[in-house]
């Protein structure tokens, strides 16, 4: 068996841990960081449950191994609130009822988030097509793209008050 | 599902890639991007003894163009490739499949280089690298050596790869001028492999097709050109009745495997009707 000694950052906390090489990311975060938010869904890469960021790209971190995040930054649903401040996209998915039984929600946020950083305005179209990796199997989709358009446009609003501030 | 335990290495040069695997040849796998192998390993479908991880290697993501080629390198993610003005500009065929492969989150790890050197039939850079006429470069104990795709793809998972050698970059020749290009794929849902796919790239002269490459996903045990649909067009001009036999001789030498995907018959019939689709649509790209 091999074991490896890595260090992570998971949303701005340092860790370092000993853990196995087949360990998955997944298992990594949920089980030696107690991080359960992020959600463990199909278990074969295609439901997007799992969803996290590392270094600023969203990865199905069930299928990554913790070894493989050795000096990485990593982002889960945990480090999208400020404090009792929801970001906007939890926001977002409140206002518009963007879940049912929430098990989709955090990587669906978390994808949100990373199009959201790469496209601020999308069309509703490419929301769609930036999470047809995601499944949900409550909503139909539709309140979560309504619940992403809500955040780009919050977002969107709270940055020309800072220009004009 | 746990994978099966593993010796993990992560090598930071090529050459200590390459030393390390012919230290361990058969034993040892490349981690790529890991979206094929990962899953494998999680069915127990495939237990590496070893991992070599060469995701920590520098200067392995590229995309640019050299001498009248595109030049991506190994590391290179769909994602980049997708994003790529110059394959968006220049390259249609491999941009139409940059918007198909997988799904997006998984577009963000899976590798080019990963993709082909997997050798699966149901992928979708084997099919658009035939219809290319790709070269695949590999580093060796030995050097370098470069491999026509038409040389490259032996079997199921399998290609002309030894076990000491790393796929390092993939070269797509630029299109002529008055060539054209397609890709064209039905998915049951985004993230599933194709039904069929059909990967066209014409050189035209005038309405007549002068030369023709046209590669099939997931239709066949190994990654195949579709040569009699590839004759049924070349020196023709693509009138109903052509486009129909280059559709219908696709359909009758492919050879498919029923699956929950669909029954053979459909699955011929599905591409003989993606053969046409793409013809038509590379042709009206042509120029």
């Amino acid at each position: 068996m091999s074991k490896h000694e890595i260090t992570v950052t998971v949303n701005g906390t340092e860790h370092t841990e000993e853990v196995e090489s087949r360990l998955l990311l997944v298992h990594f975060i949920r089980e030696n960081l107690d991080l359960t938010g992020t959600h463990i869904g199909c278990d074969s890469t295609s439901c997007g449950a799992c969803t996290i960021q590392v270094d600023g790209q969203t990865v199905k971190s069930c299928t990554m191994f913790a070894v493989q995040a050795n000096g990485k930054s990593i982002k889960t649903i945990e480090g999208m609130a400020n404090g009792a401040e929801l970001h906007p996209l939890q926001e977002g998915f409140w206002e518009k009822h963007g879940l049912q039984c929430g098990y989709c929600t955090p990587g669906m946020i978390m994808q949100a988030d990373h199009l959201l950083s790469k496209n601020p305005n999308p069309t509703e179209e490419e929301i769609r097509w930036g999470i047809s990796g995601n499944l949900c199997r409550c909503t139909g989709y539709n309140k979560i793209v309504e619940a992403i358009e809500y955040a780009a446009d919050k977002m969107a609003n709270s940055e020309t008050e800072a220009e004009t501030a | 599902m746990i994978p099966g335990e593993f010796d993990y290495y992560a090598p930071t040069s090529l050459d200590e890639a390459v030393s390390l695997l012919s230290k361990h040849g058969d034993d040892a796998k490349i981690l790529a991007g890991g979206q094929s192998l990962i899953p494998a390993m999680r069915y127990r479908l495939a237990l590496p003894e070893i991992l070599i991880d060469i995701t920590g290697i520098d200067g392995m993501s590229y995309i640019r163009e050299d001498n009248g080629h595109l030049a991506i390198g190994a590391m290179t993610t769909e994602s980049e490739l997708e994003d790529s003005e110059l394959v968006q500009d220049g390259y249609d065929m491999l941009s139409d499949a940059a918007f198909v492969i997988a799904d997006p989150v998984v577009r963000n790890k899976a590798t080019v280089g990963g993709n082909i050197a997997h050798s699966d039939p149901a992928n979708d850079h084997p099919a658009v690298m035939l219809a290319y006429g790709a070269e695949v470069i590999c580093l060796g104990p030995g050097g370098t050596r470069s491999i026509p795709i038409d040389e490259f793809f032996t079997g199921l998972f399998e290609n002309s790869l030894g076990d000491d050698e790393i796929l390092t970059e993939i070269r797509v020749p630029r299109p002529a001028a008055n060539s054209g290009t397609a890709y064209i794929k039905i998915e049951r849902k985004v993230g599933d492999y194709a039904i069929s796919a059909a990967a066209v790239n014409l050189v035209m002269d005038g309405d007549t097709v002068a030369g023709a490459r046209i590669g099939l996903t997931n239709v066949s045990a190994t990654p195949m050109r579709a040569r009699n649909a590839e004759a049924a067009i070349i020196g023709k001009i693509l009138t109903d009745d052509v486009l129909e036999a280059a559709g219908a001789a696709a359909g009758a030498e492919c050879d498919p495997a029923a699956d929950l995907r669909g029954t053979v018959e459909y699955k011929r019939d599905l591409t003989r009707v993606l053969v046409k689709r793409a013809i038509k649509k590379a042709a009206s790209r042509a120029g």
